[in-house]
């Protein structure tokens, strides 16, 4: 009897402690979701003197992958980027974070370029506005230009065949 | 020279001091109110680390953000109303009270009067339970010559 009490404090803490191993301090929850995606105009990593602005993706469901010639995991999600883009299934935009124009480029022409334009965001400031905080991020869009999902980190083969792609699939059909 | 040496390396520690991640800053007033704000704020990139102090280039950006709207002559809470509606509740060291924190402000309270019940209620099962040994004559007596015998021993 008198054992009862410490075992079931015992049992209560070690499941809050092996559920908290599977959580990931870093996925903080983005209050942008169901927000409309914020407004921007920037030059085009290819050719500066062209602009992209995120209003002239309305109507069209969407994926923007923040990206940078600097981001080590950048490099583990991009083949699965180039093989969607490949499958043409989504148009995948690609905001260049905090990177010089010229290590963007070769970064592109190195491991191939799934984005049907890149825009650079020099300064970041446009990262902020997104809350970006940890590249790569990629925002699903949908038509009318609100922010449906947030994956922060890589696009692994997982989030991608059972979230991002069945949530285009259903925005589509709106 | 060896004595001197030594005393050299003792001194060296002095100029081992940290501080706040400071920026070249032309207003220092305006400096000295950022940080103040940045203080309690979370730098997202590395987490336990607030804007203020982190080194991370997030928190450099997000710094001049800060110093920006400053500038533009917004209030504190405007800013923080800014940073949160990019990166949640989260910024904020001190969370603010709502549904989803209840657990989180009241929790500590709650355990504290669950373990204050808990321990009331072991004293009054204790003290029932010394009340209720009562001796007879006989068991007195002889508690009185133990004590006594080990008294004596004791001399």
């Amino acid at each position: 009897m008198r054992y009862i009490l410490p075992l079931v404090a015992f049992l209560v803490l070690s499941a809050f402690l092996y559920l908290g191993l599977n959580l990931n301090p870093h996925e903080v929850p983005s209050p942008l979701i169901g927000k409309p995606a914020p407004a921007f105009s920037l030059p085009q990593l290819q050719q500066p003197e062209l602009q992209f602005s995120a209003q002239e993706m309305r109507g069209k469901v969407w994926l923007l992958n923040v990206w940078a010639s600097w981001c080590v995991s950048c490099r583990e999600e991009h083949p699965i980027l180039v093989e969607l883009a490949r499958q043409n299934i989504v148009p995948v935009y690609g905001l260049d974070y905090k990177d010089k124009a010229e290590d963007g480029k070769n970064w592109l022409e190195q491991h191939g370029d799934p984005y049907v334009l890149s825009a650079a965001d020099r300064e970041g400031r446009v990262g902020i506005d997104y809350g970006v905080y940890g590249v790569p991020e990629t925002y699903v869009i949908d038509k009318q230009g609100i922010i449906q999902y947030k994956q922060i980190g890589p696009v692994t083969p997982q989030v991608l065949n059972q979230k991002i792609l069945p949530l285009v699939a259903e925005l589509n059909r709106k | 020279m060896k004595r001197l040496l030594i005393i050299l390396l003792c001194v060296l520690p002095l100029f081992a001091y940290a501080n706040e991640a400071k920026d070249m800053a032309e207003d220092p007033v305006l400096e000295k109110r950022m940080i103040g704000l940045a203080e309690n704020l979370r730098c997202l990139v590395c987490q336990n680390e607030s804007l203020a102090s982190s080194h991370a280039e997030l928190a450099d950006d997000l710094r001049r953000e800060v110093r920006e709207q400053m500038k533009k002559g917004m209030s504190d809470q405007q800013i923080i109303d800014y940073l949160v509606a990019r990166y949640g509740d989260f910024v904020l060291y001190k969370p603010p009270v709502k549904n989803t924190t209840y657990l989180l402000w009241f929790g500590p309270f709650l355990l504290f009067l669950l373990a204050a019940a808990l321990f009331f209620y072991q004293m009054r099962k204790r003290r029932k339970t010394m009340l209720d040994t009562t001796l007879t004559p006989e068991a007195e007596q002889r508690a009185a010559a133990l004590l006594n015998d080990h008294k004596d021993n004791q001399a």
